[in-house]
């Protein structure tokens, strides 16, 4: 179908785009990329009053890098981030590898990675990459900034902490140390649709056993979670199958799937333990 | 409320008078005159809207013909030279790429920009590539065929 009518503006600058959201409060919305925002707005699910259109700040198009973190401005388009080398370390590998999977190319050139953490899929790559990584939320209004963690920053689906009157201008993420291996694997019925479940692992494994282990899920409730008994599981103990065995199962247990057409709430607790062992097998076996 | 947009498409200036919703590929369509970008589903999961922008392949279902001044769109009526077809094109009819023919502009679109892109694409990443955009008629092995004949020819 064709989108309901609206008024467009595109300013140049965060100031004025705040300004804006702010005169016209609930009327608003923010187009970035356009590539979840024009599909709900042809099926007419989204009818806003105004779309501000910020494709035209440059200034919210970086990835930046300051001391242990790496600053990933709003406008930073999927692309950008599928070459390893747009980010140092195990990092810039695990975005290039998610980014690969959000999609196809054409969304990808044009989607953006502040656009998808705003847009709250509950089985969207960046989102469950940011609660991996306790990533941090930058959001711009008019009474100043505000940095939400990502585990709270999701609400449930489709929705966040942000308000109307808001701009997400950046996600920050943690440098990952060289010695850190991640696993990424989603499962989907085809090449570039969303996942039905997906599991993305990091450890660092120090002469004590598995340091600094974590486990996201996607597609598994409202929002992205954190495994965290399979966590507790990894913590210290050095990698085996037999760990990675008893992992997957905790991850497992420590979800409540949604059944929907794609799935029943069994067989994506199923995927979360295969795909979790399997991401946990890849990290391990990571050069 | 209509507003003036410029337009340029394969070249060529067009200055039309259109509402800010109006879609790129309706204004390709419905505006410019031309015909050859298809619509599938209007909701970005078809590929078959497929233009491309600065030379990147994008859905022009979702954008927005007022987004797209001061960019360089191309369609698919801008790939022959004259009388003369675009290798992708011929390849397309060589190979036997297409049937019913809705989805051969978006496909041809999507293979020309990925591959003046990145000219040496292997056989993975074509298929990855191709996996963008819906065709109901060939069985897609057809279409691979295809491109890869067109991508030997353009390097
Ligand atoms: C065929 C197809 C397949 C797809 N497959 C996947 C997939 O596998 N995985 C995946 O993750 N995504 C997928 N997507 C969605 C895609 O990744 C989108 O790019 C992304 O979800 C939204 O980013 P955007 O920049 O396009 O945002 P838009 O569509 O422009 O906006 C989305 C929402 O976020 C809000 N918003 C955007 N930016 C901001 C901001 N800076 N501040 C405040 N609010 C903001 C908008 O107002 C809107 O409500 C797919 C899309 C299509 C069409
Ligand atoms: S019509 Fe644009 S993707 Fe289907
Ligand atoms: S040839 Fe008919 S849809 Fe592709």
């Amino acid at each position: 179908m064709k989108p309901p009518r609206f008024e467009y503006r595109a300013p140049s600058d965060v100031e004025e785009v705040v300004g804006i959201l702010t005169e016209v409060g609930d009327e608003g919305k923010v187009l970035a990329g356009g590539q979840s925002l024009v599909p709900s707005m042809n099926f007419r699910l989204a009818r806003p009053g105004l779309l501000v259109d910020i494709n035209g700040v440059k200034a919210l198009d970086y990835i930046q890098r300051s001391g242990d973190r790496i600053l990933i401005g709003t406008l930073t388009r999927h692309s950008c981030l599928e070459n390893a080398a747009a980010v140092p370390g195990p990092l810039g590998r695990l975005l290039a590898t998610a980014a690969h999977h959000v999609g196809h190319m054409p969304i990808r050139v044009r989607g953006t990675f502040g656009g998808s953490v705003a847009h709250a899929d509950p089985a969207a790559e960046w989102c469950m990459v940011s609660v991996l990584l306790d990533a941090e939320i930058i959001a711009v209004g008019s009474r100043g900034r505000r940095t939400i963690p990502a585990e709270d920053f999701f609400r449930t689906v489709f929705t966040t902490a942000l308000e109307p009157y808001e701009l997400l201008s950046e996600v920050i993420l943690p440098v990952l140390p060289d010695s850190a291996r991640f696993g990424f694997v989603e499962f989907s019925r085809r090449a570039g649709d969303f996942a039905i479940v997906a599991s993305s692992v990091v450890i660092d494994v120090g002469s004590n056993g598995i340091i600094n282990p974590r486990v996201a899920l996607a597609g598994v409730g409202g929002t992205p979670v954190r495994a965290r008994s399979a966590e507790a599981v990894l913590a210290g103990s050095a990698p085996s199958a037999e760990l990675f065995r008893a992992a997957a199962d905790a991850a497992a247990g420590d979800v409540e799937p949604m059944g929907d057409i794609h799935g029943s709430s069994e067989y994506r607790r199923h995927l979360v333990r295969v795909l979790t062992r399997r991401a946990l097998e890849r990290a391990a076996s990571e050069a | 409320m209509k507003t003036p947009v410029k337009l340029r498409v394969n070249g060529q200036a067009h200055e039309i008078f259109v509402e800010p919703r109006k879609t790129l590929a309706d204004a390709l369509r419905d505006d410019c005159g031309l015909t050859g970008t298809h619509l599938g589903c209007e909701h970005g999961v078809c590929g078959a809207c497929t233009v491309l922008l600065d030379g990147d392949p994008v859905r022009a279902c979702l954008m927005f013909a007022i987004q797209c001044q001061d960019m360089e769109i191309r369609t698919v009526e801008g790939l022959a030279d004259g009388e003369e077809l675009h290798p992708m094109q011929r390849a397309f009819w060589e190979k036997h790429g297409l049937q019913c023919g809705f989805c051969t502009p978006g496909f041809l679109m999507l293979a020309v920009g990925a591959l003046e892109r990145k000219p040496d694409m292997d056989e993975e990443e074509l298929k990855e590539m191709l996996s963008s955009n819906l065709c109901r008629c060939t069985g897609y092995q057809n279409i691979l065929a295809a491109v890869r004949a067109a991508q030997a020819e353009m390097q």
